[in-house]
């Protein structure tokens, strides 16, 4: 027995480099990194072929955390599913809940009170200020900064999460939406405690810009690397700020102005080159316009009911049909295509994922780029492998 | 200048390095377990069941399996009694003979909360379950989930109330219910009893004897009062 094959396997193969006579001309590296590399958020394995330190190969490999998802939902009653929600993308349980409750209300004809949709989108924006200031915080890590900004970021979430656990009980599985409301009415202090929390995430927000935004070392790493041109953004239907920092001006929010986003006044932050500084600026810049969301929509929260009287929690059976609903995450368009045939499951439940479908091009972002960058541009796409496996 | 705004964030790092020792803003960390947190009014852990008085048989689980149905990892396992015991409202009810939960596949995601229409299962505050048993202690039973209404309105004092005003409307109701059926009943023997013994003149004293508060039927019993 020779001693090799008592070695453990290789995470890596030698390859001959050919030049474009197809002569042997040095060596290319195939490194396999992850699924539990510190910097890939996650589970998740990319297979690269490197020439030096250059990607010339990438091989995204992902459902390391597959939890079948779809048919947990197929099997279980409608309700049911709203906790299973939560756990797509474990950061913003908020928005995922709106998304299906948003799909089964307009399968079963449900309306929504107005003090309800204002919780909503309080809540909504409340999850993208926390999502966006965490990415900024994880990518910085990528790059080298060790610990720093992310702590701050994580001190600045911990608020946030203050305010979902005092309303839903949960700091991340809020499971706080229904089909035709929200589960518990929030009061005047929590109302008063939100408002607080706004208000001081402006200042927060100067202090973290002055923190990275010039920096040169931000710059250095991020200007020109992993650009996706707009035609490609647009033709992998990439959404949410990647397509935004590609200049592309598509935002849900504006588009379909669902729930009760129309009444407010905010910009939608674009890009231009296209590049991680991009997007970067574009989440940024987002998480000032939801300032401005939370404002308006804390000084005008009504008095009034929480819940559809129609609603029932019990035996919930919609009509059969079929239904796609849609809302602007923070990482993106999250979308659930329900059919129903009229029994108390779903009969086919599926989910839109956005970082799966923003994840599709990360071969394209990094060829030419080094391998360090490489990892910069997987946390420019803002990936949770919870949504990306399901 | 290269390196100026490098500069700047490292002020911006000193300055929250330096406030973390006056500003309580800076610094958020808490020392676990010797300081610890209040708990929010609405905290979620594991489910557990209420009683009032007796541990046994004031338990207000019906076995009515909704929760068992409803659950969406499927932790609850019930086993319905043969025999039936009174309620609160005293009606005969059945009961768990068997109530497991898994608290190691339980999400606490409190749908079991919402679905029972009894008052019955609610949420826990408690997190502190570490164990070195990962499958005897984790798996909770009747006994364990057990916990009397006081010890609810200790953790969750609105929702306790709540629920007891739920409880006590029910009660109100039944009782009301019950009441009205047994004057029901009684005008009705009374009825049929003046029309069996209509010539009878002493009949009337056993209608007018009985007050009645609340009259179920008044028409009836006006109907029999005229006759008579």
């Amino acid at each position: 027995m020779s001693a090799l094959a008592e070695l453990p396997p290789k995470n890596f193969e030698v390859m001959p480099k050919l030049d474009h006579a197809g002569e042997p001309m040095g060596e290319l590296l195939e490194v396999s990194m992850g699924p539990h590399h510190p910097s890939t958020h996650g589970v998740f394995r990319m297979d690269v072929v490197l020439d030096g330190e250059e990607v010339v190969k990438l091989k995204p490999v992902f459902g390391y955390l597959h939890r079948n998802h779809e048919k947990i939902g197929e099997n279980i009653s409608y309700l049911s599913s709203m906790p299973y929600t939560d756990r797509l993308d474990y950061f913003c349980s908020m928005t995922n809940n709106w998304a299906y409750a948003l799909t089964i209300e307009r399968l079963a004809g449900l309306a929504v009170p107005e003090r309800a949709e204002y919780i909503r989108v309080i809540m909504a924006e409340l999850t993208r200020l926390q999502n966006h200031t965490c990415l900024i915080g994880f990518f910085v890590q990528d790059m080298g900064a060790l610990g720093t900004p992310m702590m701050y970021a994580f001190r600045e979430r911990e608020k946030i999460l203050d305010l979902f656990e005092a309303v839903s009980g949960a700091r991340m599985m809020c499971n706080y939406m229904r089909f035709g409301g929200v589960r518990v009415d929030v009061d005047d202090a929590w109302l008063a405690q939100a408002k607080k929390v706004t208000d001081e995430y402006g200042k927060f927000l100067d202090e973290f810009e002055t923190f990275l935004s010039a920096n040169e070392i931000l710059l250095a790493r991020t200007q020109g690397v992993g650009v996706i041109p707009r035609e490609l953004a647009i033709n992998a239907s990439i959404t949410g700020p990647m397509l935004r920092a590609a200049g592309v001006d598509y935002d849900l929010r504006k588009v379909d102005k669902y729930g009760i986003y129309g009444r407010f006044e905010f910009k939608v932050p674009l890009g231009e080159h296209s590049d991680i500084y991009d997007r970067y600026m574009v989440r940024v810049l987002e998480m000032r316009e939801s300032i401005k969301i939370l404002q308006q929509a804390l000084a005008a929260i009504p008095a009034g009911p929480f819940m559809d009287p129609k609603a029932k929690l019990r035996g919930f059976r919609p009509k059969p049909g079929e239904v796609y609903g849609r809302v602007e995450g923070p990482k993106g368009e999250l979308g659930f295509y329900i059919i129903s045939d009229g029994s108390p499951n779903p009969y086919r439940y599926r989910v839109r994922p956005p970082s799966f479908i923003n994840l599709t091009i990360l071969e394209d972002m990094c060829l030419g780029h080094k391998v360090a960058d490489a990892v910069v541009i997987l946390g420019s796409v803002d990936i949770v492998l919870g949504e990306v496996d399901r | 200048m290269l390196g100026e705004q490098i500069l700047k964030g490292m002020a911006v790092t000193a300055r929250n390095f330096f406030g973390s020792y006056v500003s309580k803003d800076r610094l958020t960390t808490v020392q676990y377990p010797e300081q610890r947190l209040p708990q929010k009014a609405n905290t979620r852990q594991f489910p557990m069941l209420v009683y009032d008085g007796d541990p046994e048989k004031g338990l207000r689980c019906v076995a009515c399996t909704i929760c068992e149905k409803e659950c969406p990892p499927q932790v609850i396992y019930i086993v319905k009694s043969k025999d039936k015991k009174p309620d609160y409202k005293g009606q005969p009810q059945l009961y768990p003979a068997v109530f497991d939960i898994d608290i190691s596949v339980c999400m606490s995601c409190s749908i079991c909360v919402e679905v029972c229409p009894f008052e019955s299962i609610k949420m826990n505050t408690e997190f502190e379950l570490s164990t070195d048993n990962r499958f005897e202690d984790l798996l909770l039973h009747k006994q364990d989930l057990a916990k009397p209404n006081e010890y609810y309105h200790q953790i969750h004092p609105d929702e306790a109330n709540e629920s007891d005003a739920v409880l006590a409307a029910e009660k109100a109701k039944a009782e009301a219910k019950a009441k009205a059926a047994a004057e029901a009943k009684a005008a009705a023997d009374a009825k049929a009893k003046a029309a069996a013994d209509a010539p009878a003149a002493p009949a009337a004293t056993t209608t007018t004897t009985s007050p009645a508060p609340i009259t179920p039927k008044p028409d009836a019993a006006a109907a029999s009062a005229t006759k008579l």
